[in-house]
């Protein structure tokens, strides 16, 4: 067993792991923050997306000890008091998602991808989410949901 | 009609997906839960001599191992759909396998240990000593002398022959045709991959005896029943199945599969432990249904005018090593009847032979027969046009069933006494020929060719048949479906004027919580956020067949509306009553019950369901509350229709296809949200294009799964589509009072063939006629090169 010492969505936690303990395992059944899913063990779904140190990782290809210190982001931390973030609700008001188990990964990816590029075209959208699979919506309408948060965090309506 | 169907409005369920809070299978704890891993056969086709577990049983943190042994006494997996009308020789699997195994993935062996790491631990230190039998893995070949013979009641490895149409008829057609066009096809072998792979957890109740399975399952009330009076032999009363949040299905989770009766019987056996299994996505792709997997030859005939006279088709269906739920029925009554497609073809013959190989077993995925038949005619089509160098689009408009002729009974008899309900198909190719410039696209094509660039115009034109029923069509008696597939609805207006609605069919990923709530919602003059709907749970709820063969709305979503409308006849009486009217005098109008012509002294439903609820005064004879449940068992089925119009570039020194331009016209009838029915057709239109340029599931000649992951199978990503144009007609069915066709899977049937005959197209130059999907860069390249214009 080792201790590691994590910050997530703000909170720290001091827990002692198995080293082989995937960091997804650790965040979904260790700290119980089921939002994140497992989709694969290959690391190419994207299911599993969080952001650590602000920067989207597949968090099913990394042991929870490398975690150590770090500060990550799940997607229950992403709306703050209550209101959502603007890449959720372009999800939202864009028909982004049907079954959703895609969605937390692919709204993680999608709000590492605006931070790098604030206003993203189609074809880097298209890009920009190349690790993450959807089985459901063609990518249709979660280009159009990226495109959506895109116009609204650059004060666009 | 009021005001919520039709419009589009977001989904009431995706507050809790886009905030991480809904509850998916794996994301349930119990208190106690144990850990399941399966021990799966590495070998295609072998016989079980015996199996050690005592190594796995010592490791600390295992709690039992379990071997097929262990279960004998659970009835093997019911086939609930066998082909109608033919001998089927049905072998199904077991909890887990006992003696032998038919594919690579069958169960042999279960560990419980406290994680699931510990009992994968242990799956290692179980020893298996297999006895390797030889090998097949391709339909055809399976039936062929010296093959290897996997189940002893089905010699040459035939599970089925079935047919529809007239032989004769369709071979005189052949002698008499100007042409006749001879093709093979394979359509592939496809895994449906839903983002979230299987899972179930068992828990058994010493106490009281019974079962509770919660389940990632399309159908829950089918597996209760399933589960209860096949597998276990028990009352359905001893068993409650939850279908939780489910992240998608395609198909491939509506059937009963050994893994939901093995969680639990070891949970029984373990005292009422809660065992969790949770499938890995290497064991999806093993161990969880494929799809499609059809080869097939046919012949077509026509008149120099292009009018088709004939078509001939014979099949060879895999089925896998044993049957899934359905898959009978899927190469059958979903296949073969629909080779008509949209057209007036005058004789129709189809033989298919369903087939056991050492492969997965092949069921239902999204579309479900139906695409390997729409891909058939419409392939046939493009190869008469090239044939007779006619415009494909004329070749369609010739052969199209005219608007005059609904209901219309394809020829044959092959719809074995149904009719198509309503259709307009001219319709939609024309709104498809206007939307992409038809003229100035073929100019262009001619401007590309002369300029050395390979650009291709495919088409698809397509029918379904949705919403399957009625029972007495489908049941055992005709189709050989071995139930009913009605549908179910409970409407109840609670005192405080919040409806419940709860529904047989269960939603994942389709949005029934939204649309639902916009069916009665709009009927009772309310809004759709004071209607709460509620599925996917057997305990207390009326029985559903669930949701597949987009049969939600067409058949659930009718079984709602009957309900509201007998809800307000209701609310007319008490309505009356409050209003010291006559019940005759009353009507009701936008939630308001009212005497004909005075519409300002009204009564609303909520007012009539409180005074309904609360009960001190009612009229003479009227029940309490207002609450009813409707059984709805269609008078036929539905026919959604459309043209898919495919623009691509082939890329001459490398092979590979790029989709320019996609265009989806799709005539689903009345639509409830068209936000819905877009993302419906826009994923479905995805998997349709995945299935004609990128996916394939490979099995190698020793029954192993090459394409056994996501690095290995070609799961489309963003960048390899364009956006998706959608656009509609409109032609209500009148098979049911909504008006409503279905959409779920008209994507997925159309558009495969668009893209494989716009790639077809764009290499008619050098004299190609017809590729095998998927159309793979390698593919292409080559049969370019190895045509004669090619070489260079
Ligand atoms: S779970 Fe698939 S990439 Fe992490
Ligand atoms: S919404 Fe279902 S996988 Fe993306």
């Amino acid at each position: 067993m080792a201790e590691i010492t994590v910050t997530v969505n703000g909170k720290s936690y001091t827990r002692d792991v198995e080293p082989r303990m995937l960091l997804v395992h650790f965040i979904r059944d260790v700290l119980g923050l089921t939002g994140t899913n497992i989709g694969c063990e290959t690391s190419v779904c994207g299911a599993c997306t969080i952001l650590m140190d602000g920067q989207a990782i597949k968090s099913c290809t990394q042991l929870a000890v490398q975690a150590d210190g770090s500060s990550l982001t799940t997607i229950e931390g992403l709306a703050s008091n209550g209101d959502l973030h603007p890449v959720q609700e372009g999800f939202w008001e864009k028909h982004g998602l049907q079954c959703g188990y895609c969605t937390p990964g692919m709204i993680m990816a999608s709000v590492d991808l605006l931070q790098s590029n604030a206003n993203p075209t189609e074809d880097e959208i298209r890009h920009g989410l190349e690790g993450n699979l959807c089985r459901c919506t063609g990518y249709h309408n979660i280009v159009k949901a990226v495109q959506y948060a895109a116009e609204k965090m650059q004060g666009g309506n | 009609m009021g005001k919520a169907i039709g419009q589009a409005i977001k989904r009431k369920e995706d507050p809790r997906l886009i905030t991480g809070q809904a509850k998916y299978l794996d994301d349930i704890q119990l208190p106690g839960m144990v850990h399941a891993a399966v021990l799966r056969s590495p070998y295609a086709h072998a016989k079980i001599n015996s199996i050690d577990t005592s190594e796995a049983e010592s490791l600390p943190g295992v709690v039992g191992v379990f071997t097929g042994k262990d279960f004998a006494d659970l009835n093997p997996l019911p086939c609930a759909w066998q082909a109608g009308g033919v001998n089927n020789n049905a072998n199904t699997p077991r909890t887990l396998e006992i003696d032998k195994v038919t594919f690579t993935g069958a169960g042999v062996a279960v560990v419980v240990a406290e994680s699931r790491y510990i009992a994968e631990d242990a799956l290692a230190l179980i020893h298996v000593d297999y006895e390797v039998l030889p090998v097949v893995v391709d339909a055809k070949k399976a039936t062929e002398p010296g093959a290897p013979q996997l189940h002893e009641n089905a010699p040459n490895n035939i599970c089925m022959e079935w047919s529809c149409g007239d032989e004769a008829a369709t071979d005189q057609a052949l002698a008499d045709a100007d042409v006749v066009i001879k093709q093979s096809l394979r359509n592939q072998r496809l895994i449906p991959t839903p983002m979230e792979p299987r899972g179930a957890i068992g828990v058994f109740s010493p106490v009281a005896e019974d079962y509770t399975v919660y389940m990632t399952s399309q159908a829950p009330h089918v597996m209760r029943l399933l589960m209860t009076a096949f597998v276990f032999g028990i009352p359905e009363n001893k068993l409650r199945c939850i279908s939780p949040q489910v992240g998608g299905g395609f198909g491939a989770k509506i059937f009963l599969y050994p893994e939901y009766c093995m969680v639990a019987a070891v949970s029984k056996k373990l005292g009422g432990l809660p065992v969790k299994w949770m499938e890995t996505r290497r064991e999806n792709y093993i161990a969880t249904t494929h799809g499609r997997d059809h080869v097939t030859e046919f012949e077509v005939a026509a008149k120099n005018d292009g009018t088709i006279t004939g078509l001939k088709v014979e099949t060879y269906a895999n089925l896998g090593g044993t049957l899934s739920t359905i898959a009978g029925g899927i190469p059958t009554t979903l296949y073969g009847r629909l080779l008509s497609g949209v057209y007036k073809f005058p004789n129709i013959y189809c033989k298919v032979y369903g087939t056991y190989t050492n492969t997965g077993m092949v069921d239902a995925y999204r579309g479900a027969g139906r695409p390997e038949a729409s891909y058939l005619v419409e392939r046939a089509i493009d190869l008469v046009a090239q044939k007779l160098n006619m415009d494909p689009a004329e070749v369609r408009r010739v052969n199209y069933i005219p608007p005059e002729a609904f209901p219309y009974a394809p020829a044959s008899n092959i719809l074995n006494g149904l009719k198509y309900d309503s259709g307009e198909y001219e319709g939609a190719l024309n709104k498809a020929l206007e939307l992409v410039d038809y003229k100035n696209l073929r100019q262009e094509q001619a401007a590309a060719r002369e300029a050395g660039r390979l650009m291709g115009i495919g088409f698809s034109s397509y029918v379904e048949i949705c919403g399957v029923a009625p029972s007495a069509w489908i049941g055992l008696n005709g189709e050989g479906w071995g139930a009913g597939l009605w549908e179910s609805a409970n409407v109840r207006v609670h005192l405080t004027g919040q409806v419940v609605v709860t529904t047989g069919s269960q939603s994942h990923g389709q949005g029934h919580e939204t649309t639902m709530a916009q069916i009665a919602a709009d009927l009772l003059g309310m809004d759709v956020a004071d209607v709460r709907v509620e599925h996917s749970d057997t305990l207390g709820t009326p029985f559903g067949y669930g949701t597949y063969g987009s049969r939600s709305a067409a058949v659930g979503g009718v079984a709602i509306h009957n309900s509201v409308q007998k809800i307000i006849e209701k609310a007319k009486k008490i309505g009356a009553h409050m209003l010291e009217a006559a019940p005759e005098d009353v009507t009701f109008e936008d939630g308001k019950v009212f005497v004909k012509g005075s519409p300002d002294k009204a009564k609303t439903i909520q007012e009539v369901a409180l005074a309904a609820a609360v009960a001190y005064d009612l009229p003479e004879g009227t029940e309490p509350f207002l609450d009813d449940t409707t059984y709805y068992d269609p008078p036929n089925c539905t026919y959604p229709f459309g043209t898919h119009v495919c623009i691509v570039e082939v890329d001459k020194d490398t092979g590979h296809v790029a989709i320019k331009r996609y265009l989806a016209v799709d005539d689903v009838g009345k639509k409830i949200n068209p936000l819905i029915v877009d993302g419906q057709i826009h994923g479905g239109v995805v998997q349709g294009l995945a299935q004609g340029l990128w996916e394939g599931a490979v099995y190698d000649d020793n029954g192993q799964l090459v394409s056994g992951s996501l690095m290995d199978y070609a799961l489309p990503k963003a960048h390899f589509l364009p956006m998706i144009e959608t656009d509609s007609t409109e032609t209500p069915s009148p098979v049911n009072p909504l008006g409503i066709k279905g959409a779920g899977e008209a994507g997925t049937i159309a558009s495969a063939q668009a893209v494989v005959n716009a790639v077809v197209d764009a290499l008619a130059p050098y004299g190609i006629t017809h590729l095998d999907m998927p159309l793979t860069s390698q593919k292409v390249w080559e049969a370019i090169h190895s045509s004669g214009n090619g070489r260079e």
